[in-house]
């Protein structure tokens, strides 16, 4: 296997500018993970366009958002155990056994120990995809446009399972990021399409504008409707370190939380709330033989944590090797690439190894960050839970407003970012997601172009599409994955009614 | 703010001072603008200005440069006309594209004459390439190819149906008798995007400009079978014939230059068009244009003006041609 893009990676991720910029994105990514209102996509729509303004170079850029997104799984954690209330998604389960042991006065315990998970999850999460990354660069040639095409389809597909909870909605919000991609210069006619004259709009709906406007703007609506929900902060946090025998205890389900949690990862459409509620409850199945699950077990702390942080790095897998992104936080860095005009797919390794080495070295560099920022320094993000909301919701607005202006210098992207804001809003409140919106604007204009250049090319023949070997395998892969969760539901479904009637019988 | 407005003021008191002292009035707070991120061609075509001018000593504190993107510079060009139309302080970025969008009524209500065109300094020239293990060694004889089976020959160009790069391969199929309106031209993201789907054997010929697929035709990636210029182009590409000497009529050159506002007194345009003249004629000049991929090609004041309507007039004819 060739891992010389590492090599190469490392010597892109450990230099002194990139070191401090991947330390700050650590930090930043920490706090926006304690904060309960804002996750990594907050942090990263926000930083995006001042890392772009600030002309930091792509690789930097990819560094940055990177370390936050790591970060953020590893700050998540303390306000589930501090606050009972989870830091962002995939902190959910964090709280089921780390809220119960803060209360028990061994909060500093709980902190250190789960910061040991986070640890371990993320460097072999790191390893994970420091192998699969180059495993399909022997491919990449022959992606052309049919190709390209047909794995967007694939990627499409798997949106199916990503939101599982509300189908149709999931399918409105792609529909509408779609619609959303077709404003602008059309790439293949050069045509202009819904600008309504509007010189501003002629290269379409800018990216940071849509991502700020759906992420920071309406979580800063949301939090301002919830002012006055009361919370109480566990302040006293006992001893700051884990005790030996719980570390022993629980190296078994960190270590197979971390494999799982890198597995869920790298399957597209899968993110770190999924793969640290499998974690929980594989650990509790397998380990709870006492009844203590729930109650502060120690393995009931460790397992979503080492798995939240193995499938944040899972999640580079298919959005390096394919340019599909695994969750809403990797769109937006895919997003964040095509604004550097490097086109994400399976050439990106062959044509920018240091980019994909930069980032795949600097989640190592970025997880030993971490743990001395989250082991020793863990006091200090504990006090951002108490910033005040008259605090963070201008702070969010100004980040927002500054960061769109100094990306595009016009105040026009302003106003359009509001009004997108305002929009989302509205649909968060009737329970839309805001990820398949950034899915479908991404994959969108890549499907399209890639449609019709196809179509150009063989002269209207739709043979195109399974002309080749890539192009039918990934017709076979997206109809599985669009009817297996289909197929599933339908026999768990089957088999709880024929349990029904075993218990009628 | 308040340093701007301190700049500002020093700026108008340093040319007001400067005015009493030469002939010419230097424009007080010299700006660019491009019109499309930093780092692309109009870019490029700005700093090329600003450092010429500044080495020439035409100006004697750096231009700034100001990005403004938004429909390929239609963005801007709508700003300098509705908000910066008498304002000498300002000349905006251009290209041979430019003129091409304008003949197609893509800069929105404005046509040419809405601005002055202030000069070219410097320019490409499209390029025809096919991968390197192509059978085909010469115009000639992709021409002859073309003749027999255009549907076998995807043409892959950086930019959409209409744009420079599809003009370039327009011009190959019209040079193999075939209707440009049938040419099967897909529109990729960039010159790295048709190498790529050249290498993957997606599309059959690529078009090009020659500065980007000069390095990768002496890598030995592609193979550049004729540059659209009136003669052979200096350095690497002086093996490379043009398509004149291959017996077609293809010329394909892409200036880029300047223009101000309407409403420019004669006096600050003729300032800029002799800054740009003498700043041309030093050996730093030179060496700035190379340093960005370009070849000679100064225009200057009336000249270009013409040259600019010429090519709009030319671009509406060969856009009609084409069925656009």
């Amino acid at each position: 296997m060739n891992l010389e893009y590492l090599w190469q990676g490392f010597a892109v991720a450990l230099t002194w500018q990139n070191l401090l910029i991947g330390f700050v994105g650590c930090f930043i990514g920490t706090m926006v993970g304690a904060l309960p209102a804002i996750g990594p996509i907050n942090g990263i729509a926000l930083l995006l366009p001042i890392a772009y303004t600030m002309g930091l170079p792509a690789e930097s850029t990819m560094i940055l958002l990177a370390a936050i997104y790591c970060g953020a799984e590893y700050g998540g954690r303390i306000s589930s155990i501090l606050l009972n209330v989870p830091g962002d998604a995939g902190a959910v389960m964090t709280a089921l056994d780390g809220y119960p042991m803060a209360r028990q006065g061994r909060a500093g315990e709980a902190l250190a120990l789960s910061g040991l998970a986070s640890f371990v999850g993320g460097i072999l999460g790191s390893i994970g995809l420091a192998l699969f990354a180059p495993l399909l660069s022997g491919l990449a040639i022959g992606f052309g446009p049919a190709e390209y095409f047909v794995l967007m389809l694939f990627a499409f597909a798997t949106l199916g399972s990503m939101v599982g909870g509300q189908p149709a909605k999931t399918l409105i919000g792609c529909v509408l990021g779609l619609m959303l991609a077709t404003v602008g210069l059309d790439a293949t006619s050069g045509a202009y399409r819904f600008t309504f004259n509007e010189p501003e709009l002629g290269d379409g709906i800018e990216f940071v504008v849509l991502v700020i406007g759906l992420f920071s703007i309406s979580e800063a609506l949301i939090i301002l409707e919830h002012q006055g929900r009361g919370m109480t902060v566990i302040r006293e946090l006992g001893r700051m370190t884990a005790q030996m025998s719980d570390v022993v205890k629980s190296i078994g389900t960190t270590l197979r939380s971390s494999v799982l949690g890198f597995v869920v990862g790298v399957l597209p459409g899968t993110g770190a709330s999924v793969s640290s509620a499998i974690a929980y409850t594989t650990a509790k199945r397998i380990s709870d033989t006492e009844g203590t699950f729930g109650k502060g077990d120690v393995r009931g702390l460790a397992a979503p944590e080492a798995a939240n942080n193995a499938t944040a790095c899972g999640a580079f897998v298919p959005m390096l090797t394919l340019g599909v992104p695994g969750s809403g936080t990797t769109a937006v860095m895919l997003g964040a690439l095509m604004l550097y005009n490097i086109q994400p797919g399976p050439m990106l390794l062959v044509e920018r190894p240091e980019i994909v080495g930069g980032l795949v070295a600097s989640l190592f560099v970025g997880n030993i960050i971490l743990l001395a920022l989250n082991l020793p320094l863990v006091q200090i993000f504990a006090r951002v839970l108490t910033v005040p909301n008259w605090l963070l919701v201008p702070g969010i607005l100004v980040l927002s407003i500054v960061g769109v202006y100094s990306a595009h210098s016009s105040v026009f992207s302003i106003y359009l970012m509001m009004s997108i804001g305002l929009v989302g809003w509205l649909l968060r409140k009737a329970g839309f997601d805001m990820a398949p919106i950034i899915l479908g604007f991404v994959l969108g204009r890549v499907m399209e172009v890639n449609l019709r250049n196809a179509l150009a090319i063989s002269g209207g023949e739709l043979s195109i599409l399974f002309s080749s070997t890539i192009c039918n395998v990934l017709w076979c892969m997206a109809l599985l994955v669009a009817i297996l969760p289909l197929y599933l539901s339908r026999r768990a479904k089957r088999r709880i009614a024929a349990k029904n009637l075993a218990i009628a019988e | 703010m308040n340093s701007v407005f301190t700049k500002t003021l020093c700026g108008a008191a340093f040319a007001a001072l400067m005015m009493s002292a030469s002939a010419y009035a230097e424009p007080a707070k010299p700006e660019c603008i491009a019109g499309a991120k930093p780092g692309g061609g109009f870019d490029l075509t700005c700093r090329l200005a600003a450092n010429a001018l500044l080495e020439a000593t035409q100006i004697s504190k750096p231009m700034a440069v100001t990005y403004m993107e938004g429909g390929v510079g239609a963005v801007a060009y709508n700003h300098v006309i509705a908000k910066r139309g008498s304002d000498p302080n300002v000349i905006t970025a251009a290209s041979s594209g430019s003129a091409l969008l304008l003949a197609q009524g893509k800069f929105g209500q404005y046509d040419e004459t809405a601005v002055r065109w202030l000069g070219a300094l410097g320019a490409d020239y499209g390029v025809l390439v096919v991968s390197a293990d192509s059978p085909y060694k010469t115009l000639g004889e992709l021409v002859e190819a073309y003749k027999a089976s255009p549907e076998d020959f995807a043409i892959g160009g950086g930019g959409a149906v209409g744009s420079q790069d599809w003009m370039k391969g327009s011009l190959l199929a019209k040079a193999a008798g075939q209707d440009p309106k049938k040419m099967r031209y897909a529109a990729l993201e960039g010159g790295g995007a048709v190498l790529t789907a050249l290498e993957g054997g997606h599309v059959k010929v690529g078009s090009g400009d020659a500065a980007e697929m000069v390095k990768h035709h002496v890598a030995g990636k592609v193979r550049i079978l004729a540059v659209m210029a009136a003669e052979r182009l200096p350095g690497e590409l002086a093996d490379v014939p043009t398509a004149k000497e291959q017996g077609f009529d293809i010329e394909w050159p892409i200036w880029r230059g300047y223009y101000v506002g309407k409403d420019v007194s004669d006096a600050d345009y003729e300032w800029w068009v002799n800054a740009f003249e003498t700043a041309s004629k030093t050996p730093e000049f030179s060496k700035e244009r190379e340093a960005r991929g370009l070849f000679e090609f100064t225009l200057l004041g009336k000249d270009f003006e013409d040259r600019v309507k010429a090519d709009v007039e030319r671009f509406k004819i060969l856009a009609k041609e084409a069925g656009m």
